[in-house]
């Protein structure tokens, strides 16, 4: 249904296209030099003012549509079911009564239900309908319009022109609202799980267990949210992965841009490329698979119990997967490093390894130290390698041979399944999603600062 | 003038100076040692991690199968409506006359345990598509239960003894039997790539990942890549330079590096919880995608406008163009190969994507493709998770085949990209 009104749309504004060409080349027939735009603009032009008000308001209204009818629904039920009701419970009847109208009844429904099924359905049909004949009536008064103003001197290529940029800043003003989207978002649903839960708990409390009853007769914790322990157990691993990288990255990078030759460089490149090409599921996959059982067989041997899923497999699966990160950014610090400095200190008689460690590593360290914040930033929001074997219950430890609990799994763990918006378990996730925003927001902004001074500094 | 005393001139072979020189040539050696054993253990790591997925992926890649032959008797299978027969009936019939020497009900309950839990499915579906069939003997070969498969491919070990085996000695004298008479085969495994998800490890397979990933992937294209052209094209041809540009353009490189779990929140209390679109539908991923791969489009169309050199501008300019024929006539048809090159490999990470995919429902188990982009779908690297959580054994191998075929995905549209660059690329 939807898809037939694009199309129709489609074919209104090929149809304005056609005839506006076709009117304006009867004008240059007719008036020779006087016409202001080549045919094709005033094509153009019709093209786009039928074509794209009645695509914006059809994407508009079935953004709105979904919500808007559940308002309505919801206002519709019998006060006797809706009084009192919680949002978790409000919104069980909608999807109650969306799965009666679409004809998936696992019980009997009751009446009320039943009866708001067919509204729901009615209702649905008003909508569609109403749509296609809005939006129909938005491009046929356009292509009036459109036709009516056409004349010899109609300036066609302006309009069109200004259309597009219009349509231009729009598209660059989209790319803002995504940031202010999950600011507000984020700030919202916190404000919302810090009135429920004080923020000092949560930022200075030792305790972590947001499994939380949801139904009065389930049988669970009373709920602790202090963060401690996810934040520290975030940084546990970050750190590891941070020790297994920096060193096999950083010394990568010497040995590419010091010591190969252009052959060598040019084919481990891009096989350390590929490293970070690879999606983090299949990190993830690797870590439970082959690293975390080697690790734990290491251990075994040396007689050290080591947790199924160590703080220590999740961090260096994870270092594998930043090497690229530290050692691309090296690579380009080490060489924006001038060649005259090298020059100056081969003239002093020092050696390749001298002329590394006192001369460029020490002007290259700040691009470096920038590539290393931009891996942090990386290591504390990846998810997936520590989703599958990082663990779920916060410990406040630093041993990396034990399980610990990161923000982003708390995240996942604590939105997949249930998700009603009115209880400190699922809002606690949008805090969580705040603080790591905020976090690697501030090391990235620091990194791409330290980095573009840096690169200014030497250019 | 005052007189210089010449320096005593210093003793370059004396045994101090031949000391502190090898002392120096041993740490430039050393540091080499370290850059090649570091560079060494990178590319390592990713061979171990290649080799572990292909050790223990090969295998899914064919399927076990034994060939059996049912029969449709009416009694089981009415004629008119083929699709209500009581397919266990006839499949636990085939089993008895595959081992007609068995007539201990329990040790049979066994031996049917060799044919998949699907086998009663495999056969209506058959037999519904070919009614002819009804009151006639007819052979297929159906796939056997996960623990026969990993027994035939030698995962599980016959040697080790019974009771460290998941198959007892009864079950592998039962599925010897079948091996000495010719019915087991290893064919290709074509159900990996055109069976839905199942519990069962060898009905599993990637249609429904394959598709649900294919409509993320137009979604985001759909909106990712005019949005972001046209936004390039603004901000690197017509944008004036002042305050409002620098804060886009800070905000579009921080934006790239937002991780990417943020953004499944983003998708999560605003397409869903705002305006109410349905879960685990490929339209809300694909909304989440085009976020996350906007600033890589934005980014990589604004260095390939940047490449196309001024005299062109300038050329278009002199005869009279105006400055939207420059862009929209010149210098974007010419930076079209470097724009799609960026747009396989922003696609290419977004088919990657895994965790915003998790916070909208994305990994629900569905046992049939989706039909269109507002229906519940997974996708390869949901599937790949999916099954990497699920406990039966005989999902590890499916595990690592599915990621071997993401990794294919991969790899295609990254060669494709490279292709592209090369193929189209101009150096001015």
């Amino acid at each position: 249904m939807t898809g037939y009104l694009f199309l129709a749309i489609l074919v209104l504004s090929l149809i304005a296209f056609y005839t506006g060409r076709r009117t304006a080349s009867q004008f240059v027939a007719a008036h020779r030099n006087d016409v202001h735009s080549r045919p094709i603009y005033h094509g153009a032009f019709a093209a786009v003012w039928v074509g794209l008000p009645a695509l914006v308001l059809v994407l508009l209204w079935l953004l709105f549509q979904g919500s808007i009818i559940d308002r309505l629904l919801l206002a519709s039920l019998p006060a006797s079911l809706t009084e009192g009701a919680s949002a978790s419970r409000l919104s069980l009847y909608l999807s109650e009564i969306k799965n009666v109208a679409s004809g998936r009844i696992f019980s009997e429904p009751s009446p009320e239900v039943s009866a708001a099924a067919e509204r729901y359905q009615r209702w649905q049909m008003i909508a569609q309908w109403a749509m296609v004949v809005v939006a129909l009536a938005v491009a046929a008064l356009a292509l009036y319009i459109t036709r009516a103003r056409m004349t010899a001197r109609f300036r066609a290529r302006q309009g069109f022109e200004r259309t597009l940029d219009i349509v231009m800043i729009l598209s660059a003003v989209a790319a803002v609202l995504v940031t202010i989207g999950i600011i507000i978002s984020l700030t919202y649903e916190a404000i919302q799980f810090f009135r429920l839960v004080p923020p000092h708990e949560f930022f200075f409390g030792l305790n972590w267990e947001p499994q939380i009853a949801i139904r009065e007769d389930q049988v669970a914790g009373t709920g602790a949210f202090g963060a401690v322990p996810v934040f520290t157990g975030t940084l546990l691993i970050a750190t590891i992965a941070l020790l297994v990288a920096v060193p096999i990255g950083l010394f990568s990078a010497i040995y590419l841009v010091e010591f190969a030759n252009d052959r060598f460089r040019g084919i481990v490149k891009p096989i350390l490329e590929i490293l970070a090409g690879v999606p983090t599921v299949v990190y993830g996959f690797f870590a439970v698979l082959t690293v975390a059982p080697a690790i734990r067989q290491a251990g075994g041997l040396l007689g050290i119990s080591i947790s199924p899923n160590s703080a220590l497999a999740a961090g260096g699966v994870m270092g594998i997967m930043i090497i690229p990160f530290i050692s691309s950014l090296s690579d380009d610090a080490l060489r924006a490093v001038p060649q005259s400095m090298r020059d100056g200190s081969f003239a002093m008689g020092a050696t390749r390894a001298e002329t590394i460690t006192r001369v460029l590593l020490p002007a290259a360290l700040p691009g470096i130290v920038g590539g290393i914040l931009l891996a942090a930033s990386r290591a504390i929001g990846e998810t997936m390698i520590v989703v599958m074997a990082a663990g779920l219950t916060a410990t406040l430890t630093a041993n990396p041979l034990e399980g610990v609990t990161t923000v982003t799994v708390q995240i996942v763990t604590l939105l997949i399944g249930d998700t009603a918006f009115d209880n400190p378990k699922t809002l606690s996730a949008f805090a969580l999603g705040l603080v790591l925003f905020v976090v690697t927001l501030c090391l990235n902004v620091l990194a791409l600062r330290i980095v573009r001074r840096y690169r200014e500094k030497y250019e | 003038m005052s007189e210089t005393t010449a320096p005593k001139p210093f003793d370059w072979s004396s045994p101090k100076a031949t000391a502190t020189r090898k002392r120096r040539y041993a740490a430039d050696r050393r540091l080499r040692l370290y850059g090649l054993i570091s560079i060494l253990t990178a590319i390592g790591l990713l061979g171990v991690l290649i080799a572990s997925l292909v050790a223990t992926g090969h295998t899914a890649f064919v399927q076990t199968k034994i060939a059996v032959e049912f029969t449709a008797d009416p009694e089981n299978v009415p004629p008119d409506d083929p699709a209500s027969g009581n397919f266990r009936a006839v499949v636990s019939n085939a089993v008895q006359q595959l081992f007609p020497e068995i007539d201990d009900p329990r040790e049979l309950r066994t031996a049917s345990g060799i044919l998949s839990n699907g086998a009663a499915n495999i056969v209506r579906d058959y037999v519904t598509a070919h009614p002819e069939v009804i009151g006639q003997s007819f052979t297929l070969n159906v796939p056997a239960s996960d623990p026969y498969d990993q027994l035939n491919k030698g995962v599980i070990d016959r040697s080790l003894p019974e009771e460290r085996r998941r198959v007892s000695n009864e079950e592998i004298a039962l599925f010897e039997t079948l091996e000495d008479r010719g019915l087991v085969s290893t064919p290709f495994n074509w159900g990996l790539f055109f069976n839905a998800d199942s519990r069962f490890p060898e009905l599993a397979g990637l249609a429904g990942a394959i598709v649900g990933s294919f409509y993320l992937l137009l979604v985001t294209f759909l909106i990712s890549f005019p949005v972001g052209i046209a936004a390039a094209i603004y901000l690197e041809e017509f944008a004036p330079k002042n305050r409002w540009t620098d804060l886009v353009e800070v905000n579009i490189n921080n934006l790239a590096a937002v991780p990417s779990i943020v953004f499944g929140l983003l998708g999560l209390a605003v397409f869903i919880q705002v305006f109410g679109l349905p879960r685990s539908a490929p339209l809300v991923g694909g909304l989440v995608l085009s976020l996350m791969t906007l600033p890589t489009m934005i980014i990589v169309t604004r260095a390939s406008l940047k490449s196309i050199p001024p005299s062109i501008r300038e050329a278009a300019l002199g005869i009279g163009a105006s400055k939207h024929e420059v862009i929209l006539h010149h210098v974007l048809p010419l930076a079209i190969p470097g724009i799609l090159t960026g747009t396989i490999i922003g696609l290419a990470q977004a088919l990657g994507e895994t965790a915003p995919l998790l916070l909208i429902g994305m990994n629900a188990f569905l046992t049939s493709p989706p039909g269109g982009i507002m229906e519940p779908a997974t996708a390869l690297p949901t599937q790949i998770f999916i099954w990497a959580d699920s406990p039966e054994r005989g999902f590890v191998s499916r595990t690592s085949a599915a990621i071997l075929v993401l990794l294919g995905f991969l790899i295609f549209m990254n060669a494709l990209a490279i292709y592209l660059r090369q193929r189209f690329e101009r150096r001015w």
